[in-house]
């Protein structure tokens, strides 16, 4: 049988980003993967260096609007051990809170988007409306409906008055049945376990050796999750890693659909505990020295690695994302597969091409 | 299929979740971050709102006695109305309308009326 190359992407109804693999199949059976990323790179490192270091949280949540709280709160928390600033205690839970609720707004969009690359566009409509709700909570709190712009380096530039966060704790109660009624039929579905159960199985020694991080390490019964570390205050918020053992995308759908009601429970446990004071700490020195930091975002750690030199400038800024270290496993998952489990696989590892190419 | 029936009966009669939007508008919070303008009675051309702007979208020149927006390159961070130092820059709930061409918004200085008694 000869072999053919198709290419798939960088358009391709299921990716919203674009990523490009080049598949080698024989029979419709996928013997290589070759991806080729570049398609939306826009130099946010280098950036980084030219502008003073309080406009960078800025800049850094503009990499990924899914995920943009973690990232300016893993790049202030980096700067801010370089400038040794104590961030205050209603600070560090505002953090939890706001980085939950943009945990809980990037899993219900993903479980919309597995319904809609399976072809089951009601639930995926449904998923998005729980998922505006959501959005209009973020609204309220933060003054914007996707780009947080709260973090500041020192703690955060708005409060949550007790109103509003009684009215979080409300809403997410209330849209908690109905997560758990379409988690219900999206998990016990017939044709969804068809195109999901078996596919892309990824082992447990796979996911330690070639790198996998956030739910596609855990679905593969990995128990990694930087939030165990306990940064901000998650050391003060009780929880437990979700991890599941079966390494197909059934089971990263899974660790993803049981973290979205995890993340509200942690909602409401930093909303019972959360001490009053000051949102954000004076300092008085600029970024010197090298620092980096770990932060767990929806689809895994991020890595950030700042230097200063103590000037207003930061001399260098890395950032390594979680679908960075995810395609590895991707490549690895799609060899042996058919082709027509090639899109429901690579959405399987959430990939946020523009994270990765920064 | 059948796990879905309670969900599609309450569909059914619950009415859309979407809004009928050019005719009726939901309210805008009540800190939202939108367009920003400048009281140019208060403001005294001090260039903090330029130097604080991430995307330096504010350009403020002393010779000519303006302040100039542009509403297109604005992040809405609302990072200079925090931190003008006169209180003069006025942040409107409602985000900047979609338009066929980019244009700035430019404010011209304005002097305090002298009161003749």
């Amino acid at each position: 049988m000869a072999k053919v190359v198709v290419p798939f992407g960088p358009q391709h109804p299921v990716l919203p980003e674009p990523v490009h693999l080049t598949l080698v199949l024989e029979d419709d059976v996928v013997l290589q993967a070759i991806p080729a990323i570049g398609y939306c790179h826009r130099g946010i490192e280098k950036l980084a260096e030219k502008k003073p270091f309080q406009q960078v949280p800025f800049l850094v949540e503009r990499i990924c609007g899914i995920c943009n709280f973690m990232h300016a709160m893993a790049f202030c928390q980096a700067v801010e051990k370089l400038v040794g600033v104590e961030v205050p205690p209603r600070a560090k839970f505002l953090r939890v809170i706001w980085a939950e609720l943009n945990r809980v707004r990037s899993h219900l969009l993903w479980l919309g988007l597995l319904a809609d690359a399976i072809g089951f566009e009601s639930i995926f409509m449904q998923f998005w409306k729980i998922r505006e709700s959501v959005i209009d909570l973020i609204e309220e709190s933060t003054g914007a409906r996707i780009i947080f712009s709260t973090n500041i380096v020192g703690g955060l530039r708005r409060d949550i008055s007790g109103e509003l966060l009684t009215k979080i704790d409300r809403v997410l109660k209330q849209i908690r049945p109905e997560i758990e009624e379409l988690g219900h039929v999206l998990l016990n579905d017939y044709s969804i376990k068809q195109r999901a159960v078996g596919k892309g199985v990824l082992s447990k020694e796979d996911a330690h050796k070639l790198g996998a991080v956030g739910p596609t390490a855990r679905g593969s019964g990995l128990n990694v999750d930087v939030r165990t570390t306990g940064y901000a205050a998650y050391d003060e918020v009780a929880f437990e890693p979700t991890v599941e053992t079966a390494g197909d995308c059934y089971a990263r759908t899974l660790v993803r659909y049981r973290e979205t009601l995890q993340s509200m429970d942690m909602i409401h446990e930093a909303i019972v505990k959360i001490p009053s004071g000051e949102i954000a700490g004076v300092f008085e020195k600029w970024p010197e020295g090298e620092a980096f930091e770990l932060v767990e975002q929806p689809r895994g750690e991020v890595f950030y690695y700042v230097k200063g030199n103590g000037t207003i400038n930061l001399e260098r800024l890395r950032v390594r994302t979680p679908t960075f270290s995810n395609i590895p496993p991707l490549l690895h998952m799609l060899v042996g597969c058919h082709m027509e489990d090639v899109p429901i696989i690579t959405l399987s590892i959430d990939p946020c091409i523009s994270c990765t190419e920064r | 299929m059948p796990w879905m029936f309670p969900t599609v009966m309450k569909n059914l009669f619950r009415g859309p979740a979407t809004r009928r939007y050019p005719y009726k508008k939901r309210e805008p919070f009540e800190e939202a971050r939108g367009k920003v303008s400048w009281d140019m009675v208060k403001c005294d051309l001090c260039h903090d709102c330029e130097r604080i702007c991430p995307v330096g979208a504010i350009v403020v020149d002393e010779e000519m006695k303006t302040v100039t927006y542009d509403p297109f390159l604005c992040v809405y961070c609302s990072k200079c109305a925090e931190s003008c130092f006169h209180g003069c820059i006025i942040v409107s709930l409602n985000y900047c309308e979609p338009a066929y061409e980019k244009s700035v918004d430019v404010f011209e200085k304005k002097e305090v009326p002298v009161e003749i008694t």
